[in-house]
């Protein structure tokens, strides 16, 4: 009809469902439209988890400071310290431990150089910490326990000169190991060689300062400090440093502890310089373990909906493009069947027609892992990271669905998902869900933002018995929308255990303190007789107390792991939509 | 249309079976409160996930937590006097103060602003600026003026000339000889017998340190 076809020139009007307490992070103006580099835009949960996570590792103090600087975008040092009313050097303090973690950044103000400098925050480093266990276990798994702790101290300490993490890891090592033996300094300098090939470690860039060395007046201006560039800038990123290393870890025993420790420290910060190793930190390259992390779901999906093999020839694919493939690609670099075949591990022998089945499937199979872009050498293929991740995406919100409204819910959302606009009568249909249950589930998911609802009117007066209504999913927005619920989650699971502790303070105490009298009792070799009495000062109900305390903790603590997951899933997802920087 | 509203009467804007529910039926009651603050869910979670990483990364997560209070980053704000000033508090070394950090980080990566007297005096930062905060020392302690009586007089039997650099470079290095002779000083505690407590002296250091941003008291 000449109406209809008059009225579709209109402009389309993308209703927004009601909002209701669950979206209270978004934006005002949709999901969650921002770029997460743009640490001025932090959404409310967002700002809630960092706060939490900053008093978590560093104390109120740094919390207080951190958040407000957050919430304010860019500040000077005089600016912190009279908005939050803290002594100044408390806020120097704060924002030496951000900056040594590399949470804080500083560049030149507003009035050039001249002026004085403005901080701002780095918001997803706070964000990572939540993913620390994570890191130190894939070092583990990778490096061993060597690589294992140095990671750990790296990421504890925020940056670290090469030869003070091999002095320290050697001392933790060799306080784990049976009298007499000790670790030699070599074999953790080989860990840390590896670590930085294989550009898990990188150096943290430096300064593009101009050091004014002598001791100007107070009043100097500050030196022209140009904004921190991204490691990867600089040429010698990876490159490891000459220093003359010998040496064994040094077993730290208790009666020494005062003495030693810091006479030790003192000559270990002589001895750095003597190195050949001032100046030269290492940072954990964050965005090395992130591609890891990516691989292995990419390998651990394929191996759940496929099988084994299908996995093993993805994850040498990935090995083989390791180097060669850029940070942001979309693919790996095309690989060859033939080079597939002479790079798969030697314990899977698979003959060759059999290797290009499994490709073939690979290729075929809906989830779409891996392309075929041509045909030399026997089939060129790449692994699609961008799609890939696009439906790890995808199928972690047909599970959310799934789960919190049932599998016909579910269904419902996928065919959305598929089919882009449907009316309700055809979901009806589609779906095979009775109309009055369908109606039901739609406006269930309506309400909570997981579904929207598209007007196309047929006339101009967008009366409601002529206008199409059409239920449509966006992929983006609502990725982005769970995004904000899992940061929530996490902030009530953190919160929920602060909670947890405080309330059974008490109680916490005084078990430790009863295992500080046992520990020490033991120590000096007291009678079974007097252990048992002092293991008796705690009773039978208080005991019980206890355990179900330490179970809800573990099981909050366990949960935030997880969660932690589905963050880096998502996240990964949305950073993949966004145009490279 | 406004025109069209005499013509069918019961006629509506919308069809009403999209509605989903039909003439006559009541509509549902409105709500009186506030939807409950954990409302009843309809299925429940699927269990977390258990293993040998799972457990493992669980405690690693709990001993960072743990390890992170007692690194020097955990910054605690100095506990402000309540009421009296007392005796004690000079010797209280373990009490976190505002305006030392407890670590040295490195300062040619951070501005200048920043910069505050690190707190351990034995952990020296070779080649630092002079410290921003540091007042002109008030008395130099018994042990280090004989010490650098006893160090002059060796180097004046060797050679005069050399005497007068050496004690230009000693003014220079005031920074790095001062905890030097902190840390001679404690072992100089162990080994002479004297009747006086070397850690009950109080060189006056401290003096006035606290307040520096507070102008309300007088100095005196």
């Amino acid at each position: 009809m000449r109406s209809d076809r008059r009225s579709l020139r209109h402009v389309f009007r993308e209703t927004v469902c009601v909002p209701n307490s669950s979206s209270a992070g978004r934006r005002s103006h949709h999901c969650g439209g921002r770029r997460s580099d743009m640490s001025s835009e932090m959404t409310a949960q967002e700002v809630r988890l960092c706060g939490l996570l900053l008093q978590e590792h560093f104390g109120d103090v740094v919390e207080k400071v951190g958040t407000h600087l957050i919430r304010s975008g860019v500040l000077t040092l005089r600016a912190l310290a009279h908005e939050t009313k803290l002594p100044l050097d408390l806020v120097k303090k704060s924002l030496c431990v951000l900056m040594q973690h590399g949470m804080c950044a500083f560049g030149a103000g507003r009035r050039g150089p001249a002026g004085p400098v403005e901080y701002h925050i780095i918001c997803e480093r706070i964000l990572h910490m939540l993913r620390y266990p994570r890191y130190i276990y894939t070092a583990k798994s990778l490096y061993g326990d060597t690589g294992e702790l140095i990671v750990e101290e790296i990421l504890q300490r925020g940056q670290m000169t090469m030869s003070s993490t091999v002095k320290t890891v050697a001392d933790r090592l060799t306080h784990n190991m049976p009298e007499g033996q000790s670790m030699d300094y070599s074999e953790v300098v080989s860990a840390f060689s590896r670590l930085v090939e294989t550009h898990f470690l990188q150096r943290c860039p430096p300064m593009a300062s101009a050091e004014s060395s002598s001791s100007g007046a107070d009043n100097t201006p500050l030196p022209a400090v140009t904004q921190p560039t991204e490691p990867e800038d600089h040429p010698e990123c990876y490159k490891l440093p000459y220093i003359n290393l010998t040496g064994q870890g040094k077993r730290r025993r208790s009666s020494e502890d005062g003495e030693a420790d810091p006479r030790a420290a003192k000559k270990a910060k002589t001895d750095s310089s003597e190195r050949g190793d001032e100046g030269i930190y290492w940072q954990v390259n964050f965005q090395r373990f992130h591609l890891h992390f990516r691989d292995q779901a990419i390998i651990s999906a394929v191996s759940c909906k496929l099988d084994q093999t299908s996995s093993e020839i993805v994850r040498t694919m990935l090995r083989m493009s390791e180097v060669t493939t850029p940070t942001h690609a979309a693919f790996t670099q095309a690989l060859s069947a033939n080079e597939i075949f002479r790079a798969l591990p030697s314990s899977y022998n698979i003959a060759r027609p059999i290797l290009d089945q499994y490709l073939t499937l690979l290729v075929d199979d809906p989830m779409e892992f891996v392309g075929k872009t041509g045909d030399s050498g026997g089939g060129m293929y790449v692994v699609n990271l961008h799609r890939a991740l696009a439906n790890l995406a995808r199928a972690t919100l047909e599970s959310v669905v799934q789960e919190r409204f049932g599998s016909r819910s579910a269904r419902i959302f996928r065919l959305l998902l598929r089919k882009r606009h449907l009316e309700q009568k055809q979901v009806e249909d589609f779906a095979m869900v009775p109309a009055k249950e369908a109606k039901d589930m739609l406006y269930t998911l309506l309400s909570e933002n997981l579904v929207q609802l598209q007007e196309i009117p047929k006339t101009p007066d967008y009366a409601p018995s002529r206008t199409f209504y059409l239920y449509t999913v966006n992929q983006l927005p609502t990725a982005r929308l769970l995004l904000q619920h899992c940061y929530k989650t996490v902030g009530n699971l953190i919160e929920r255990r602060l909670y947890e502790t405080k309330e059974n303070k008490r109680l916490l105490e005084k078990s430790q303190r009863i295992e500080a009298i046992l520990a020490s009792l033991q120590a000096t070799g007291a009678e079974a007789a007097q252990l048992t009495e002092v293991e008796e000062m705690i009773t039978a109900p208080e005991r019980q107390q206890l355990e179900s305390l330490r179970h809800h903790i573990n099981k909050l603590d366990s949960s935030e792991n997880q969660v932690d997951e589905t963050i880096f899933l998502l996240e990964s997802y949305i950073n993949s939509t966004q145009a490279p920087r | 249309m406004a025109g069209s509203r005499g013509r069918g009467r019961s006629q509506f804007t919308f069809s009403v079976d999209a509605l989903g529910f039909g003439r006559g039926d009541s509509l549902p009651t409105s709500a009186q409160t506030p939807s409950p603050l954990f409302p009843p869910m309809q299925f429940r979670p699927v269990p977390l996930h258990a293993g040998e990483e799972v457990d493992y990364m669980l405690a690693l997560k709990q001993e960072l937590r743990a390890s992170s209070k007692n690194l020097p980053f955990h910054i605690k704000a100095a506990r402000t006097k309540t009421d009296v000033a007392r005796y004690s508090d000079k010797y209280q070394n373990g009490e976190p103060k505002n305006n030392c950090i407890e670590w040295s980080p490195d300062w040619s990566r951070m501005p200048k602003e920043l910069c505050i007297k690190v707190r351990k005096p034995r952990k020296t930062v070779i080649g630092a600026k002079p410290q921003l905060t540091r007042k002109p020392k008030v008395a130099a302690g018994k042990e280090e003026v004989l010490q650098k009586l006893e160090t002059l007089e060796k180097r004046e039997e060797e050679q005069h000339s050399e005497e007068e650099e050496d004690e230009e470079k000693k003014k220079q290095n005031d920074e790095e000889e001062e905890p030097d002779a902190d840390e001679d000083y404690d072992e100089e505690e162990i080994e002479d017998e004297t009747d006086y407590i070397m850690s009950y002296f109080d060189n006056g250091e401290d003096f006035g340190a606290d307040s520096d941003d507070n102008m309300d008291e007088a100095v005196y």
